[in-house]
């Protein structure tokens, strides 16, 4: 076979091997230009994160805002420190709600921002302080127990 | 009786000398293995100052494997997308198939199987054709023409191979997703919007795909160094190198499926 043949061959074998690769992380993947855009990453404090992780989405109306990218205890205070980057595009106000949230009854938890009235907005670094921990259904079964009993004598 | 104990002694003798020698040989062979790959780095440089050399093998290698992976790929795509659906339509969550396909291939499937494949349609040939050099003093010849077996001979078979692996394995992905989305979303009657939509939300360029790139191109290394090896290796004879292809073969599998399990351990330890 002649050298510019092959070369041919070989050039369409390396063409649509990258097409493959750019297929992968353009329609399998999520590699798209949102993606790349600008973040901004603000942390909240909650004292239950139930079963957050990181890389869940941060959703505000229903809408992906953002992710979260870490999670860690804070030794001090004995709560849950949970930081999450926000596309660039999206402002909220400075006393926005961080609410830990589940999709559906038993499906993945996310964490959602309820936006507040405040003038000013929320910056790089800034600390959410109004939060509200994860529902955790041990506790809430526990506590619809506890009130049933209560209410019992006094029929 | 008394005859009998100087002989145990001695078949316990032999039996410790006997492991003895083939540790010894093991050690040695893997020493030389070693020498090998940093001589064969050494004289890459060499080697892809004749490129069309590499060009050639990416051919024989690469490119004529791709009908086989492709083929391969669609196929177990398919299977994916049937018993895929069998299972999750059980938990009413039909529509969680296309992550299903997306993610078992990418992560795992696309780079193991194709590299599976690779090593039994690439790899065994490579070392034949070099085992029969050797065996038909080739490569001795390439010596006293002041040619370097390793630059000419060994160096292209082995980045040919490294190059082509993650492109097919990226490939062997795309006709598995395709493969999925036909049985899913054509025959089965998925919805469309969903497969695709899930697959994208769940399916994350760096963890994901990236990890199943970076995954192909080490399988990529392992299987070549070993083809190469095994065929510069060879004991120079028709059964030496029947058996180093044999054996290609199978240390590539086992390679393969060895550090896909070391490779999965580090990159998905927290998901």
């Amino acid at each position: 076979m002649s050298r510019k043949l092959l070369d041919l061959w070989v050039g369409i074998f390396v063409a649509l091997g990258l097409a493959g690769m750019l297929f992968l992380a353009l329609k399998v993947g999520n590699l798209s230009a949102g993606n790349f855009a600008d973040t901004y990453q603000v942390t909240a404090k909650f004292a239950n994160i139930g079963g957050l992780k990181v890389r869940a989405p941060v959703k505000s109306a229903g809408v992906v805002v953002g992710r979260v990218v870490d999670i860690h205890f804070d030794a001090k205070d004995y709560e849950a420190v949970v930081t999450f980057s926000i596309n660039e595009s999206y402002h909220f106000p400075k006393d926005t709600f961080a609410l830990i949230l589940t999709a559906g009854l038993l499906g993945e938890q996310y964490v959602g921002l309820d936006p507040g009235g405040d003038e000013k907005m929320l910056q790089s670094g800034d600390v959410i302080t109004q939060t509200q921990s994860a529902v955790v259904l041990e506790s809430l079964i526990s506590q619809f127990m506890f009130n049933k009993a209560s209410e019992a004598p006094s029929e | 009786m008394s005859n009998s104990r100087p002989n145990n002694r001695g078949a316990l003798l032999s039996g410790i000398s006997s492991l003895g020698r083939r540790v010894n040989d093991a050690l040695q062979r893997l020493g030389f293995a070693a020498r090998f790959f940093v001589m064969l780095l050494l004289y890459s440089g060499q080697s892809f100052r004749r490129l069309h050399l590499t060009i050639r093998e990416l051919y024989y290698s690469g490119f004529q494997s791709l009908l086989i992976i492709m083929v391969s790929g669609l196929f177990i795509g398919m299977v994916l997308g049937m018993q895929g659906y069998e299972t999750l339509q059980r938990y009413g969550s039909a529509e969680a198939l296309g992550v299903l396909v997306a993610l078992s291939l990418v992560r795992e499937l696309g780079p193991v199987v194709a590299a599976l494949l690779f090593a039994s349609r690439a790899g065994s040939s490579i070392t034949a054709e070099i085992g029969l050099m050797k065996a038909t003093e080739q490569l001795t010849a390439m010596d006293m023409m002041a040619v370097n077996p390793i630059a000419r001979v060994v160096a292209p078979r082995f980045w040919g191979g490294v190059i082509s692996m993650p492109l097919l394995a990226a490939l062997f992905s795309v006709a598995g997703v395709f493969g999925g989305y036909l049985i899913g979303v054509v025959f089965i009657g998925v919805d469309e919007g969903a497969f695709w939509s899930q697959m994208q939300a769940s399916v994350d360029f760096r963890y994901d795909i990236w990890s199943g790139i970076i995954k192909s191109f080490v399988f990529g290394i392992a299987v070549s160094l070993i083809a190469v090896f095994e065929g510069y290796d060879a004991v120079p004879t028709a059964e030496g190198v029947s058996s180093s292809i044999k054996s290609t073969v199978v240390q590539s599998a086992l390679a393969i499926l060895a550090l896909d399990f070391v490779l999965t351990s580090f990159m998905f330890r927290e998901a």
